[in-house]
């Protein structure tokens, strides 16, 4: 029998409510695992007793017949997340110690729902970054082994300073290699530029970000808040559906977020793709892509054709545009929700003979490099001279960008499919040249899609010849997260499910 | 465009970052690489495009004047890393 | 404004005239149950940090939603100010760093405001009116307040008031002395009070003003100006502005130059001095708060709302003016406060001759009010009883003496009681049966043969008689009847 932690959520779900298993038996499969995978770095807070409590409380509504659509499910959270009285830090030293005294909006959906909480994940620092290396914690390993890596090496560095084990991408790099490595059936995330689906795609897992609005970012730290989106990560189209289902819906306490009913998305798979049309865009096809992304993408297509899709060459001129100017937008903001970490009124406060040195010494200690950095671009491009040649202009690419999707999808394309990255994963503590940008590359694929709003989904669609796991993304109309996970589901059908190597770690 | 070092200086004590003497150079490269990635932007047109104001094109909606909130000044000074009485405390200030 | 008008009122220097130049920046709270972003309460007072929700404390994820009420009262004071209403307007962020501004920035309105340009007419003097122009009217948070005199090392933070909703009212540079822009002040103080958008409470903060000053020779183009924070009271703003453009004289006569700086009215010292904090030059990286949408609501919610607006203190003063005959001087009294303004109408209403109704407020019952540090409001004779004794007064049942008298008992009484049942029960009314009053007369001369030899030569010994036959009546005869029949039988 499948160990009860390799199950995915929806035969967990089953399961529970047939009376096959217990929630807290199910709940005691993960600490476990959770226990013996210590060296991926994933989880930087667990939570076991409180799991148990709640698995618990699950068992007893499952038996009095008043189980929510996630009752007893174990989920991981983002550090993002504001969870009542845990540890929420995202992953900085400037919320050292910080526990809220809230809970967001997104977490207490899915606890009204019935699921379990194990705890909290690893990530990069406020989600700035594309391989979860800029964390506080350290970085998270891929449970993927590197290509031509024995079990032992593995082992050795992941006792040591991991550097050589593959990145699951980033930010919400501990969600993709906890979902991947079965130390939970499925987590938050959030996406930014990518960080949903780049490490999605990474660890062969699936995630999707909905449509800018369709979760509410009440109690999710924010980064940059008209990019910023929460959704899951799982280990298979359906977990993804069900997951979403629960974590989306109207928050008056969002002004962003949508007054729309939420669909029960499970029921888009199945659905057949004949007479959709799936666009593919020319612009993707970047300079140096490598043959096996190339490779990937037309076997997406085929699995769209077989399954009945015209298949539409479309243009979205501006594509290359969408990465520069997130790296305007994104700072911009950033560098603005983060002025409140000020060391007065929770997290790190460093001494200072004065104000302004506190202020200062705070934030230089509170702040990773990466952060820091993209402090300091944010506010030169919003300062006095530079606003409308940086900050204006960009917003004003965003429109052209966005112009760009609507035009497609006015001329009739129901989903537009590429691929998620631009490679597969790296290794730890190999992209930290003095070049930043060479990191930011990695977003390429996904960035247009936050600038956007749209909703896009990664799901594995083959190996690489290394042998690492692959990502396709397909990109919708806004609020039209069916037809991804419709389509999505196609490709999961058509490619197989991944199947993660033997452990390294436990 | 670029940024020299007192520049860099300069938005550093703006967004109230310390920034050590011997990192400024290496600063400098880093803030001039993002800069010089974000420069092919000049190249396109946008003289009769409006700006994105809002991601989702929607009405605000607004709420009704009511009290709901009431945190307590417990829990609104419960992480503070220093707190007197209720209040926050902060290095004197003299404006 | 014609120059000659205007030269009465250039600051004499050594060198000759100078002009003061004078724009405002009203800061008005608006007056709402919750705050603009959260729905903490905007109560005054209160412990330390007890009226914070976590979006005002900043917390990590908490977002801005924003409180209808507070729009609603925009729109109303821009209709109030007879100003452009925008449909559409933006939230942008200001950003700078400071104890008391928990987020990091302000959430204020900075190119698209929601009022735009509109106009107050002000009285300065009984005689001078002057239009100010308006700018724009846009909403924005308050800050948080910073104590410093707690302890000697620390700055204690309190962010009960992080939040509050504010209306920053930007006034053209239109006002040229201290006096007005105190009566610039005032009057927009009466209007924010009749529209309810703002209790105009300066004690409470609830109104602060940032004067722009600058000093010019006459036709010379706009001097450098200097902003002085923040000052709370109307009075202080006259003194600042007095004080402020006597500085910029002084030094530009000796030769120096004015920086543009952000000063502080110190009212112990009666000088302003350069605030510290404020010394860097500031980069507020403005631009559209991402956590909102622009602000976009219908011509018909601005019709509504305009439909449903008081009469403003402009409107009521010509009313009063036209429709009861009042000076011009008296209107303007009676209509400063809105509570006054009805006051009076209710007098006229329970039957009082306007004129007199309006005397005996502004010459009797305001005094009192005053001296016992009551309002309107708070006061204890009713309408209907001040409405009484002017009928009485005006109808002949009581002389002006005793209607002063017959005050006297009301407002011991309080708000209950009676002035027609006293006058009956007290006997205070007016004697005008000529007969008693002869009888009187009759009695007092009988008694002072001297006197009325004396009042032969001398006639104006009649106001001894008048006064001694007043006494024997007690004061309730009428001092016409008193008058005439004392004439006739003394022969004057």
């Amino acid at each position: 029998m499948t160990a009860l932690n390799e199950l995915t959520l929806a035969e967990a779900r089953d399961k529970l409510a047939a009376r096959e298993i217990s929630a807290t038996e199910l709940t005691r499969a993960h600490i476990d695992a959770i226990e013996k995978a210590r060296a991926l770095n994933a989880y930087i807070a667990e939570t076991p007793d409180h799991a148990i409590t709640m698995a618990r409380q699950s068992d007893e509504r499952i038996a009095r017949g008043e189980a929510g659509p996630l009752e007893g499910l174990p989920l991981g959270v983002k550090d993002l997340y504001a969870t009542n009285g845990a540890h929420t830090q995202a992953c900085s030293r400037i919320l050292e110690g910080f526990k809220p005294v809230y809970e967001s909006t997104v977490t207490a959906n899915l606890w009204r729902d019935g699921a379990v909480m194990l705890g909290k994940l690893n990530m990069d620092e406020f989600a700035m970054g594309s391989s979860n290396e800029t964390s506080c914690y350290g970085p998270v390993a891929s449970p993927w082994l590197p290509p031509g890596w024995s079990q032992e090496q593995a082992r050795a560095a992941g006792a040591g300073d991991k550097k050589g084990l593959l990145v699951p991408g980033g930010s919400s790099g501990g969600s993709a290699a906890a979902v991947a490595a079965h130390l939970c059936l499925g987590a938050t995330a959030s996406d930014t530029g990518g960080s949903i689906r780049q490490p999605a795609a990474f660890t062969g897992t699936v995630g999707i970000k909905p449509t800018y609005g369709r979760c509410s970012r009440w109690g999710m730290v924010a980064f940059a808040s008209s990019l910023d989106q929460a959704g899951p990560i799982a280990r298979t189209v359906r977990d993804c559906a069900i997951m979403l289902r629960s974590m989306a819906g109207y928050d008056p306490k969002d002004a962003t977020c949508v007054d729309m009913p939420t669909p029960d998305y499970e029921k888009a798979l199945g659905a057949s793709l004949k007479g959709r049309r799936i666009g593919i865009p020319k612009e993707y096809r970047v300079d140096g892509m490598s043959e096996e992304i190339d490779a990937l993408w037309r076997k997406g297509i085929d699995f769209m054709r077989d399954a009945g899709a015209e298949i539409v060459d479309i243009s979205l001129p501006h594509t290359k545009y969408a990465l520069p100017a997130y790296y305007i937008v994104a700072p911009a903001e950033a560098s603005s929700n983060l002025a409140r970490y000020d060391g007065v009124r929770y997290g790190l406060r460093e001494q200072g003979r004065d104000i302004v040195e506190m202020y200062e010494k705070t934030r230089a200690k509170g702040f990773g490099p990466e952060v820091r950095r993209r402090v300091l671009i944010g506010t030169y491009v919003l300062s006095a001279g530079y606003y409308d040649a940086y900050y204006v202009r960009a917003q004003k690419i965003r429109t052209l960008i966005r112009r760009d999707f609507e035009t497609a999808f006015h001329a009739g394309v129901d989903a537009i499919l590429t691929p998620a990255t631009p490679s597969a994963a790296f290794g730890i503590g190999e992209k930290t040249s003095a070049d930043p940008v060479e990191m930011y590359l990695n977003d390429v694929f996904t960035v247009t899609v936050n600038m956007a709003g749209l909703p896009g989904l990664a799901v594995p669609g083959g190996l690489s010849r290394d042998g690492l796991p692959l990502g396709l993304q397909l990109i919708g109309r806004p609020f039209d997260e069916e037809t991804l996970f419709s389509a999505a589901h196609v490709i999961e059908q058509s490619a197989g499910r991944v199947q993660l190597p033997a452990s390294w770690w436990a | 465009m670029s940024v020299d070092q007192a520049t860099v200086r300069r938005i550093a004590h703006l967004a109230r970052i310390a920034v050590k003497d011997e990192d400024v150079p290496h600063l400098q490269g880093e803030l001039n690489a993002i800069l010089a990635f974000v420069e092919e932007l000049n190249s396109v047109d946008v003289s009769d495009v409006e700006p994105m104001t809002s991601v989702v094109p929607m009405q605000m909606k607004m709420r009704r004047d009511e009290v709901t909130d009431h945190a307590g000044a417990q829990a609104v000074v419960a992480n503070a890393p220093l707190h007197e009485d209720s209040f926050f405390t902060v290095p004197k200030v003299v404006e | 404004m014609t120059a000659a008008a205007n030269r009465t009122k250039f600051i004499k220097g050594a060198t000759g005239d100078w002009e003061v130049v004078i724009g405002m920046e009203i800061h008005a709270q608006v007056t709402s149950r919750s705050k603009l972003f959260s729905g903490a309460s905007t109560a005054f007072g209160g412990d330390p940090n007890s009226h914070v929700s976590l979006v005002d404390a900043a917390m990590p994820g908490m977002l801005p939603v924003i409180n209808e009420e507070c729009v609603r009262q925009a729109v109303r004071t821009g209709l109030g100010l007879k100003a452009q209403i925008n449909l559409r307007s933006v939230f942008d962020r200001k950003n700078y760093f400071y104890p008391d501004l928990p987020q990091g920035y302000q959430i204020s309105q900075y190119k698209h405001p929601i009022v735009g340009e509109g106009e107050v007419v002000v009285d300065v003097t009984p005689t001078e009116q002057i239009r100010v122009g308006i700018e724009r009217l846009h909403l924005e948070q308050d800050a948080g307040k910073s104590l410093h005199d707690q302890s000697p090392t620390s700055s204690f933070v309190d962010l009960n008031r992080s939040g509050v909703a504010l209306m920053e009212i930007v006034s053209r540079p239109d006002l040229r002395s201290a006096e007005e822009a105190r009566a610039y002040v005032t009057k927009l103080r009466t209007i924010l009070r009749y529209l309810g958008t703002c209790d105009g409470d300066m004690e409470k903060g609830s109104l602060r003003a940032d004067v722009n000053v600058s000093v010019r020779k006459p036709g010379a183009p706009l001097g450098t100006r200097c902003e002085i924070k923040n000052v709370n009271s109307i009075r202080f703003i006259g003194q600042a502005v007095e004080v402020e453009a006597r500085r910029q004289i002084a030094i530009l006569e000796d030769g120096g130059k004015i920086d543009q700086e952000t000063r502080l009215f110190d009212p112990g010292r009666g000088e302003t001095r350069a605030m510290r904090s404020k010394e860097e030059a500031h980069d507020y990286r403005y631009f559209p708060d991402p956590d909102l949408l622009p602000l976009e609501f219908e011509q018909t919610l601005v019709d509504e709302l305009a439909s449903a607006l008081p009469e403003l203190p402009d409107a009521k003063k010509a009313r009063f003016m036209s429709d009861y005959g009042l000076a011009s001087y008296d209107a303007g009294v009676l209509v400063m406060e809105r509570d006054t303004a009805d006051y009076f109408e209710d007098m006229v209403r329970e039957g009082a001759d306007a004129k007199a109704a309006a005397n005996w407020l502004i010459n009797e019952y305001f005094g009192r009010l005053n001296k016992a540090g009551l309002t309107i409001e708070t006061g204890p004779v009713s309408a209907r009883a001040n409405s009484a004794i002017v009928q009485m007064v005006s109808g002949d049942v009581i002389s002006g003496k005793i209607a002063k008298d017959l005050i006297e008992i009301v407002w011991e009484a309080g708000p209950q009681a009676d002035p027609r049942k006293i006058v009956e029960e007290r006997g205070m009314k007016q004697v005008t049966d000529t007969g008693a009053i002869e009888a009187a007369v009759d009695a007092i001369i009988a008694a002072n043969p001297d006197k009325v030899e004396q009042a032969k030569a001398k006639p104006t010994m009649l106001g001894w008689f008048v006064g001694q036959v007043m006494k024997q009546t007690g004061g309730k005869a009428n001092p016409q009847s008193v008058n005439e029949l004392l004439k006739s039988k003394l022969g004057l």
